[in-house]
């Protein structure tokens, strides 16, 4: 937002930049600290699974096979013997990078479409807004199952999925505020000073709507996680004997006998959505009092 | 009201034209020689340039496009490469079945959401308001498919109340039919009553925070009939408008829970279709999700006009 305000009336003592005020509302609002400690376990757990992981996700031990949850095995063993526990651990890693390269690429991609769709206008806006619909008319899931159906089942592939499936969304709300951007005073002002569409775009226009576009894309992490184990549980996601959370629960599901096999990585999944969606909300309300607070 | 329904609907045959795009040209890139679907790996090259002509699979792909979609539009929509049975046959047994799922879905989801919604917010901040908001925000994270092997471990398995999976027609056998139906159905109306739950909370905080709630609070109305007959008469028009947006979720969530429960219906045979490489079943469901998606959100800005008149301008 810093672009937003004028040079002149700077306060006599440096205020926090908006980025430290909008970081500190997150950070105290009791969903965003809730989902911060989550997420920041899933992460922990993710990164430090080669050393911190009690067992290797993959290797088979024919002779505890399906054992309930124990102190040797906190979360139980699966089919083949390996330990759940580890394999939720290594699965993290595996769900969180897809989560994050997917909203990054639909972030960008997205962006991209929305000012160049809102700056143009006319006939271009019009295509790639009409364009943007027809994707939208399609469930996420519908969209991403058939696409990985095209590239076929692998991670690369599901991060390209979602990212598609997310960047009408994008791109929608980008358009809109730059319609609405492109009637404020001192966007006209830049443009009367000759400065250049590319210009504009990048010094003027993106910062003021980086702000909902963060926010947008903290809501979009929890759909993309769910679309990925969802994909996962098809069987289009990370292939055996990767581990993966969704393909765990439906692998699960087969031995219903032994409920910790997809009782665990199913909460897993339900945590991080769950932190996702808190963040998310938590980094709403904390741009939406900020606006106000400034517009006072 | 005319012109609100002539303006989307000039909006909608666009967005609808490219949809059709999409999916033909996602479906013919799907990987894999589709003769080899229906002839098998045996057939010889003159078989498979038969079985191509006969499945419309020559010529190149912009003429194929405008055969499928005048075809289409008339109501064919080819045959299975696996049964050779029309699509608009399978379609037509397949498509029941979601919409049983999906009627049972939502009236899950309303009995539970909207009272809950309004328990909370005319309680708001105490104890009620903070019980159903946690549920809700639980509801909001959980999977479909994990909390539909949760129902399967602790209902079916666990306490052997219901059949784990399978589907009986109705007509065969209703209760049976009805046993079947509880626990998918329970999967997407307990996820979607949560968000029926936190859009009937802030709609009704909104309107309850309104004059002319006051005004009937300041005549003596008593506080039931303010509530239910004031508030919650004028929240609910955003309710019914998220509702009908949130169409397509419910096409998501069926495509997995019918998966999970082994129900016959569209998404399943859109999974199916996607895994045999039989693209004519696939076009067909998806494109029955998407039109259906559209038509669902046409008739809820029409029933948003004719809730709020308002809106009519």
């Amino acid at each position: 937002m810093s672009a937003a305000l004028p040079q002149a009336s700077a306060p006599p003592r440096p205020a926090a930049s908006p980025m430290r005020v909008f970081l500190r509302r997150v950070v105290r609002s009791w969903q965003g600290a809730c989902g911060l400690v989550i997420l920041t376990l899933v992460l922990t757990a993710a990164l430090s699974a080669p050393w911190s992981a009690p067992w290797s996700p993959i290797e088979v031990d024919v002779e505890r096979i399906t054992e309930g949850p124990s102190w040797l095995h906190l979360f139980g063993t699966d089919e083949i013997g390996r330990d759940v526990l580890s394999r939720v651990m290594y699965g993290a890693g595996v769900s969180l990078q897809v989560v994050v390269l997917a909203v990054a690429m639909a972030l960008l991609v997205g962006s991209i479409i929305g000012m160049v769709a809102g700056w143009c206008g006319g006939w271009v806006e019009m295509l790639i807004m009409r364009i943007m619909d027809a994707l939208m008319a399609f469930p996420l899931l519908v969209l991403a199952l058939t696409i990985v159906a095209i590239l076929g089942p692998d991670l690369m592939n599901v991060t390209f999925a979602i990212a598609t499936t997310k960047v009408p969304g994008f791109a929608r709300l980008v358009r809109a505020e730059v319609l609405t951007l492109r009637q404020v005073d001192f966007i006209k002002a830049a443009r009367s000073a000759g400065a250049s569409d590319l210009r504009i775009l990048a010094r003027h226009i993106w910062p003021n709507v980086s702000g909902n576009v963060i926010v947008y894309a903290s809501l979009s992490a929890s759909q993309a996680l769910i679309t990925e184990s969802a994909l996962s549980f098809l069987g289009l996601g990370a292939q055996p004997p990767d581990p993966s959370w969704g393909y765990m629960v439906a692998t699960g599901m087969e031995y219903p006998s032994s409920w910790w096999m997809s009782v665990f990585p199913g909460l897993a999944i339900f945590l991080t959505v769950l932190a996702f969606n808190f963040l998310g909300d938590a980094a709403r309300d904390a741009l939406d009092s900020r606006l106000l607070h400034k517009d006072t | 009201m005319r012109r609100v329904l002539t303006g989307r609907l000039a909006q909608m045959l666009p967005v609808m034209l490219i949809v059709t795009v999409v999916i033909f040209a996602l479906t013919n890139l799907l990987p894999g020689d589709p003769t080899v679907t229906i002839l098998g790996e045996q057939a010889t090259a003159e078989q498979r340039a038969r079985a191509r002509a006969d499945f419309g699979l020559d010529g190149p792909i912009p003429v194929r496009y405008v055969t499928w979609l005048a075809r289409a539009a008339q109501g064919d929509l080819g045959r299975s490469l696996r049964s050779n049975e029309p699509v608009v046959h399978m379609l037509r047994s397949r498509v029941p079945v979601t919409l049983e799922l999906a009627t049972f879905s939502i009236l899950i989801a309303v009995l539970i959401g909207l009272p809950a919604g309004v328990l909370s917010a005319r309680f708001r901040g105490g104890w009620v308001d903070v019980v159903v908001t946690v549920i809700s925000l639980c509801g909001m994270a959980v999977p479909y498919f994990w909390l539909g092997v949760l129902l399967i471990l602790a209902l079916a398995v666990g306490l052997g109340l219901f059949p784990p999976s399978g589907y009986v027609a109705f007509s065969l056998d209703p209760l049976g039919n009805l046993r079947h139906i509880v626990l998918p159905a329970l999967t997407i109306g307990l996820s979607f009553a949560a968000l029926v739950m936190r859009q009937t909370r802030a709609a009704m905080l909104q309107v309850l925070s309104q004059d002319y709630i006051r005004t009937a609070r300041a005549k003596g109305l008593r506080e039931r009939r303010v509530v239910m007959h004031h508030g919650l008469r004028n929240a609910l028009i955003p309710v019914v408008t998220v509702i009908g947006l949130q169409i397509g979720g419910l096409f998501g969530g069926a495509v997995v829970t019918e998966t999970v429960f082994a129900l016959p219906g569209l998404g399943r045979m859109l999974v199916e279709g996607i895994f045999q490489r039989d693209f004519p079943a696939v076009q067909g469901a998806v494109l029955f999700i998407v039109t259906a998606v559209l038509v669902v959100n046409l008739l809820t800005d029409l029933l948003y006009a004719v809730l709020d008149p308002r809106v009519k301008s």
